[in-house]
């Protein structure tokens, strides 16, 4: 999988200027990207909140502070497609609405992440969790980029496995 | 007459599955100067194939045709599709599987009688002992090279199995080494010393494990006795107005169907496959399904007591490097009621990688208690509970008639539930797990639920009766003479190891059976 591109362009005070309470916000039409440049892609059949909305539960369902968005974002963009934009916008909808329905004005409209867990407690038993759930598992943790930030190593055999190169090489016991 | 044989060719012994039992008793019978056609569902892939990436070697090789679950297991609610990781290719889950080979305890042979009534129980002794088995063993112990046995060396400790052994060291457990492991620890027969990959559950590309696909298979076909048919995939068995079989129906790679004249035919298709072929293979003569006077057909399905422990250190571990499974303590594999639960477990160590820890490692959960353990990753050790399960007469494989396969047969669904047996050994497991890693400064263990199934055993069980079970002493079938099962099916009680030595040395012991007894004129 190759990385979403890199916003250019806007600097990085235009935009934070736009960034909204939490994670990813919307730039312009079709347009997403994270409050610090580090990723950015066009939307085609998502409308650009519910994208940038997308992106914040996944990493809300599968949190990991030391793991960028743009990993979520390749994640999670393949609803961004014909077929998957309505049940994924009625998704998301519905997910603004039980934030709305707890005094917030939007989900990304929280400001901290057990509020948002909270919401999503509730809703956990429905498909549109389930599915978005389901598909992280290996959206996001299948990736290979993302693996060396685990310390994961991946595949052995063409360096030679590791009976040179440390399978017992354990110090502190 | 030498290979490939004609389909009308009725002097040829059919397989059905090329696996541990399948691939074993195919090249043993072709040794011994029988012909066999050996029908197999999957493809045929090599060490130059396999894939060192978890979920592309899945792909690649597991069993991914339509199955259905029931029962209060939480595979069933996790991964209703996907009761049991086992594999559909030539060589079948000895591609996957990790090696450990360990024998019996003499008194697991006869459950039944060592451990006494247990309620809910469907409890038989073997019609076999350890004294009848143990030369078996021994051959089967060449063929696959096992460590610790035969004079070979014991594999060399990774760092997932050093922070296992301080643990039990500390405990006090006296029974730990590095396993006894169809794996080489230096040249033999023809194969090289593990490498230490890490990749054992994905195929091993060195060959340094022994499997099916690339030692027995491939032997069996030089002597010109053997044809292995790929992409076949077995539909019935046939018989005629005698009860006795007389081939076997497969689509071909193609999609079309063939029928393949027997003189005998060995059913090895694992432990849902099997006893669903012998329930669509139902005529009016044996309505409810070939072999099934007993009504035994598809129960006493057994997984073992299974189950994982993770445990997180403030330092790294690297667990993935290595053998996958090259630890084992035994101590805990007695039979003990003292514990509070009949029969015992092993404790091995196993290791997976990110992707599949993501996938396995609490199925479903998710928020900042899953990700922060992943996020220790790199300090994790991981060990697996491998201990006998009670055989129920209700966890079972049947027909499930609404869900049909692409060929319009219908798909095994396997129910299954645990015994109370079960669950007592699974925690007093998950207990000894967890300590043996607090015993090395664990900041946090994680006993983690059983996989889908990678042990099947029990479904078409052996039994000296033919009203107690499917199959005799040599795994004939006790209603149709020259019908046989030769996989992880006919086991009668599972035991606390690991299966897969126990089905090779029973399947060196049929082929020998029925070579002996074709000679004699009797089959
Ligand atoms: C990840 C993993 C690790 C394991 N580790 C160990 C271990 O360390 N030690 C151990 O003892 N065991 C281990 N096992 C279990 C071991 O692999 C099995 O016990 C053993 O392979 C079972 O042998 P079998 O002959 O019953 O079936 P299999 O080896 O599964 O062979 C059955 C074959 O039959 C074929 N088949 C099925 N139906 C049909 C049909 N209708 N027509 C044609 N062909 C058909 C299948 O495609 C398959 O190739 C492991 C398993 C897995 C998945
Ligand atoms: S660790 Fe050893 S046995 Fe396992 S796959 Fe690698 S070389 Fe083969």
């Amino acid at each position: 999988m190759s990385k979403p591109q890199t916003s250019r362009g806007l600097t990085r005070r235009q935009l934070l200027a736009r960034a909204s309470a939490a994670g990813a916000f919307v730039l312009g039409a079709g347009f997403v990207a994270a409050p610090d440049a580090a990723w950015a892609i066009e939307t085609t059949h998502l409308d650009p909140e519910t994208f940038a909305t997308l992106v914040q539960m996944a990493r809300d369902i599968y949190p990991h502070d030391h793991v960028a968005d743009e990993y979520y974002v390749i994640a999670v963009r393949g609803y961004d497609s014909a077929e998957q934009a309505e049940a994924i916008t009625a998704g998301i909808q519905a997910l603004d609405a039980a934030a709305r329905g707890r005094g917030f004005p939007s989900y990304l409209g929280t400001g901290w992440e057990r509020d948002r867990v909270d919401i999503l407690r509730a809703m956990e038993e429905s498909p549109f969790f389930q599915q978005i759930r389901g598909g992280l598992v290996t959206g996001l943790y299948n990736q290979k980029e993302v693996w060396p930030l685990f310390g994961y190593e991946g595949e052995s055999y063409s360096q030679g496995g590791y009976l040179y190169r440390g399978f017992d090489d354990i110090t502190w016991l | 007459m030498a290979a490939p044989f004609d389909l009308n060719d009725d002097g040829v012994v059919v397989i059905i599955g090329t696996g541990a039992g399948g691939g074993v008793l195919a090249n043993e019978l072709a040794q011994r100067g029988v012909s066999v056609v050996a029908l197999e569902a999957g493809g045929r892939y090599l060490p130059e194939d396999y894939i060192n990436d978890e979920w592309d070697s899945f792909g690649q090789l597991a069993w991914t045709d339509p199955r259905t679950t029931s029962g209060d297991w939480r595979v069933a609610r996790d991964f209703s599709g996907l009761p049991a990781w086992i594999v559909k290719a030539v060589g079948g889950t000895t591609t996957h599987w990790a090696g450990a080979s360990i024998r019996f305890q003499p008194h697991e042979w006869k459950a039944a009688t060592t451990y006494g009534r247990v309620q809910g129980a469907n409890l038989l002794d073997w019609p076999i002992d350890d004294a009848e088995m143990a030369p078996w063993y021994e051959l089967a112990e060449t063929k696959l090279g096992v460590t610790r046995t035969g004079g070979r060396e014991g594999l060399p400790g990774n760092n997932n199995f050093k922070v296992f052994e301080a643990g039990a060291r500390a405990l006090g457990y006296q029974e730990v080494h590095t396993g006894r492991m169809a794996i080489n620890s230096s040249d033999y027969d023809g194969r090289p010393p593990c490498q230490q990959t890490g990749f054992c559950f994905q195929g091993c590309k060195w060959g340094a494990k022994w499997s099916a696909a690339y030692t027995d298979i491939p032997r069996g076909e030089a002597t010109g006795n053997l044809e292995v048919r790929e992409n076949a995939h077995v539909a019935r068995i046939l018989h005629d107005d005698r009860g006795l079989v007389t081939g076997v129906e497969y689509f071909d790679r193609d999609g079309n169907l063939q029928f393949q004249r027997a003189r005998i035919v060995a059913v090895a298709g694992n432990s849902f496959e099997s006893p669903r072929l012998l329930l669509n293979s139902a005529s009016s003569m044996f309505p409810d399904g070939l072999a099934n006077s007993s009504g035994q057909v598809g129960r006493n399905y057994m997984r073992h007591v299974t189950g994982s422990v993770y445990g997180v250190f403030d330092k790294p571990v690297k667990m993935w490097r290595g053998t996958t499974m090259a630890g084992i303590i035994q101590d805990e594999a007695r039979h003990d009621p003292s514990r509070g639960f009949v029969a015992g477990y092993e404790l091995e160590t196993l290791a997976l990688g990110l992707p599949f820890m993501a996938a396995f490692l609490d199925p479903g959960g998710w928020g900042r208690e899953f990700t922060t353990a992943l996020d220790s990753y790199e300090n994790m050790a991981g060990m697996w509970i491998v201990g006998e399960d009670m055989p129920q007469e209700t966890n079972r494989v049947t027909l499930n008639h609404d869900v049909t396969d692409r060929f319009g047969l219908p798909v095994a669904n396997v129910h299954f539930s645990d015994h109370p047996n079960d669950i007592a050994m699974r925690n007093h497991a998950y207990a000894r797990g967890q300590a043996i890693y607090d015993a090395v400064g664990a900041t946090r263990t994680l006993p983690t639920p059983p996989y889908p199934s990678t042990h099947n055993l029990g479904t078409n069980r052996m039994s000296e009766h033919a009203r107690d079970g499917v199959v005799n002493r040599w795994g004939q079938t006790h209603d149709i003479a020259n019908l046989f099962v030769s996989d992880g099916s006919v086991f009668t009680t599972g035991a606390a190891e690991n299966p897969t030595l126990t089905i090779v040395a029973l399947a060196i012991r049929q082929a020998d059976h029925i070579a002996r007894e074709m000679s004699a004129g009797n089959l």
